[in-house]
């Protein structure tokens, strides 16, 4: 059992138990109000276990307990086919699809915006302006109407949302490689000026390896924006599917549950993403020799 | 006597950089003739503006007065046509290549053929003593490896004329005198035009046929010295009268340039 020793299994097991502690706590404070009201009304004599019982038991608690919403998570994730609007799986595959076209989009877009702005220095003095001012729209407040605008025009279904995901998730690759496509050494980029390399392949040879650390730090960050775009693209109305929806109705019939476990899915996706890019990062640093 | 064919000449070059301080004069009036077969050290103090000269006839900065001439070509037309292979103070290999990656980096970039790119890569590495490592990473090599394998991929596109900018400054005594005397062996074989910056006394009057004394602000030169040692060097000949005569002679034009005040 020598990964036990090794990773940081006990720091995590640790950090969990302890959040497990306080969040049982919280949630017989958080949902004693309610409770002691009902008692009251209902003449019910009360002492203080049966208030912590019933308080980790409600139906629509404000805070549910963390064994109800893995309850609520067991049945929603295993309890139906797939392909059942009652499951998560298929919830939650909706939103990873529409992350992944968007988080692909915004890729796309985000490195070959850093490509022209590091080459074309009109690019450089007009362009990084508007990609800064264009993060100033809050385009979580707007999603709603940017998904019926969309939908006017004809865009619907997946597309509409992989669109808001790929407007946040650009802006964060644009940046970090504008920043790595320049960080070569001076003495590397003279060197490819004594060999009179072409700025393509100073790019390929040079600047573009260069730059893989900053493009896996910004795809960690990336990757994890682009999945609250796509959240956020499914809560207008008309949504039917995906963890966004889950969480707007969730939160019409006060099915808190429903929401915690929609959200513990929406985490559970997006650390899978990031530790897939990690494991990605690893694996090409590896080819590129970096010492382990 | 051979006849000499002219690789650098340099009229009246003037350098001067502006900056935030104000104008800079890097170089002034420098006048220089390198023929082929040459081994030019310039030697001087910090900021005597060797490496920029250097960097001048490598069309790596543009001279703000005067003429340079290599091959008979304008700096720039030299560089597009590889005229020089570069060695830098650092080794400058890249750090996500293998050593067989770096060597063949020029010949990818010139268009070379793979099996050439091969056998070329394997002979340079013979020639500095490095068979063997074609696979290791830059990191895996000590500091004096490294620079040989730099020195190595200078002379993969096999140019005329080297160009090295303090390739041992970083080394220690001892591994820089194996270089030294490894580097000699080298040039003696394959007569290559060398200008080598440097600021050791020993390393310049070892190495050259010509040392080039420049003192700084404004960077000038101070003495030509043709050295009066015969062509085949060994590190021993360093005890020699004629050696320490030569090595006092740089060091009084040194001192003539105010290098030591």
């Amino acid at each position: 059992m020598n990964w036990l020793r090794t990773s940081s299994f006990f720091s995590i097991a640790a950090v969990l138990a302890f959040t497990t502690v306080i969040w049982y706590g919280a949630a017989v404070y958080l949902n004693s109000d309610v409770l002691i009201d009902k008692y009251d009304r209902k003449k019910i004599e009360w002492n203080f276990s049966k208030l912590v019982e019933d308080s980790w038991a409600m139906k629509r608690p404000v805070m549910p307990a963390p064994h109800q919403i893995m309850l609520d998570m067991k049945k929603s994730i295993f309890g139906y086919k797939i392909s059942s609007k009652r499951s998560l799986v298929y919830h939650g595959w909706v939103t990873i699809s529409s992350t992944l076209v968007g988080f692909a989009m915004g890729a796309v877009l985000g490195i070959l915006l850093a490509v022209g702005i590091v080459h074309v220095s009109t690019l450089n003095k007009s362009v990084l302006p508007w990609i800064i001012a264009s993060q100033t729209i809050p385009i979580l407040a707007i999603a709603p109407m940017v998904i019926v605008v969309l939908g006017a025009i004809g865009v619907t279904g997946l597309l509409p949302k992989a669109i808001i995901s790929a407007y946040l998730c650009f802006f964060p690759i644009a940046i970090g490689m504008v920043k790595g496509l320049r960080s070569p050494d001076p003495m590397h980029l003279d060197l490819m000026k004594t060999y009179n390399a072409s700025k393509s392949q100073t790019f390929y040879k040079l600047r573009w390896p260069t730059s893989t650390p900053f493009l896996f730090a910004s795809f960690k960050v990336s990757i994890a924006i682009s999945l609250v775009g796509a959240i956020v693209g499914e809560l207008p109305a008309g949504a039917r599917a995906g963890l966004g929806a889950r969480l707007l109705t969730g939160s019409y019939y006060g099915q808190t549950v429903q929401i915690w476990s929609a959200l513990f899915v929406a985490s559970i996706i997006a650390g899978s993403f990031v530790y897939l890019m990690t494991v990605m990062e690893n694996r090409v640093q590896k080819r590129m020799g970096v010492q382990a | 006597m051979k006849e000499s064919v002219r690789v650098v000449e340099a009229r009246k070059v003037d350098l001067v950089f502006q900056t935030s301080d104000g104008p800079v004069h890097a170089l002034s009036e420098i006048d220089l003739e390198i023929n082929k077969g040459d081994f030019i050290s310039l030697i001087g103090p910090s900021g005597c503006g060797k490496t920029t000269l250097l960097r001048l006839i490598a069309d790596l900065e543009k001279p703000t007065g005067g003429d340079i001439q290599v091959n008979e070509m304008t700096p720039e037309e030299a560089r597009l046509q590889r005229a020089y292979g570069y060695v830098f103070q650092a080794p400058a290999l890249y750090p996500w290549r293998t050593v067989e990656g770096n060597l063949k980096l020029p010949l990818e970039i010139m268009g070379i053929d793979k099996t050439e790119q091969a056998r070329r890569s394997k002979e340079v590495l013979e020639m500095v003593d490095l068979s063997g490592f074609e696979k290791k990473f830059p990191w895996q090599l000590s500091g004096g490896m490294q620079q040989r394998v730099s020195i190595a991929r200078a002379l993969t596109f096999n140019p005329d004329l080297m160009l090295m900018d303090e390739p041992f400054g970083a080394l220690d005594e001892i591994v820089r005198d194996q270089l030294n005397e490894h580097f000699h062996r080298l040039w003696e074989e394959t007569h290559k035009t060398v200008v080598f910056v440097t600021h050791s006394i020993p390393e310049a009057a070892y190495l050259s046929t010509k040392i080039v004394v420049m003192s700084p602000r404004p960077g000038k030169i101070i003495d030509i010295i043709e050295s009066t040692l015969p062509e085949k060097r060994t590190l021993d000949m360093r005890d020699t009268p004629e050696f320490l005569a030569l090595s006092h002679r740089i060091r009084e034009g040194l001192r003539a340039g105010h290098s030591y005040d």
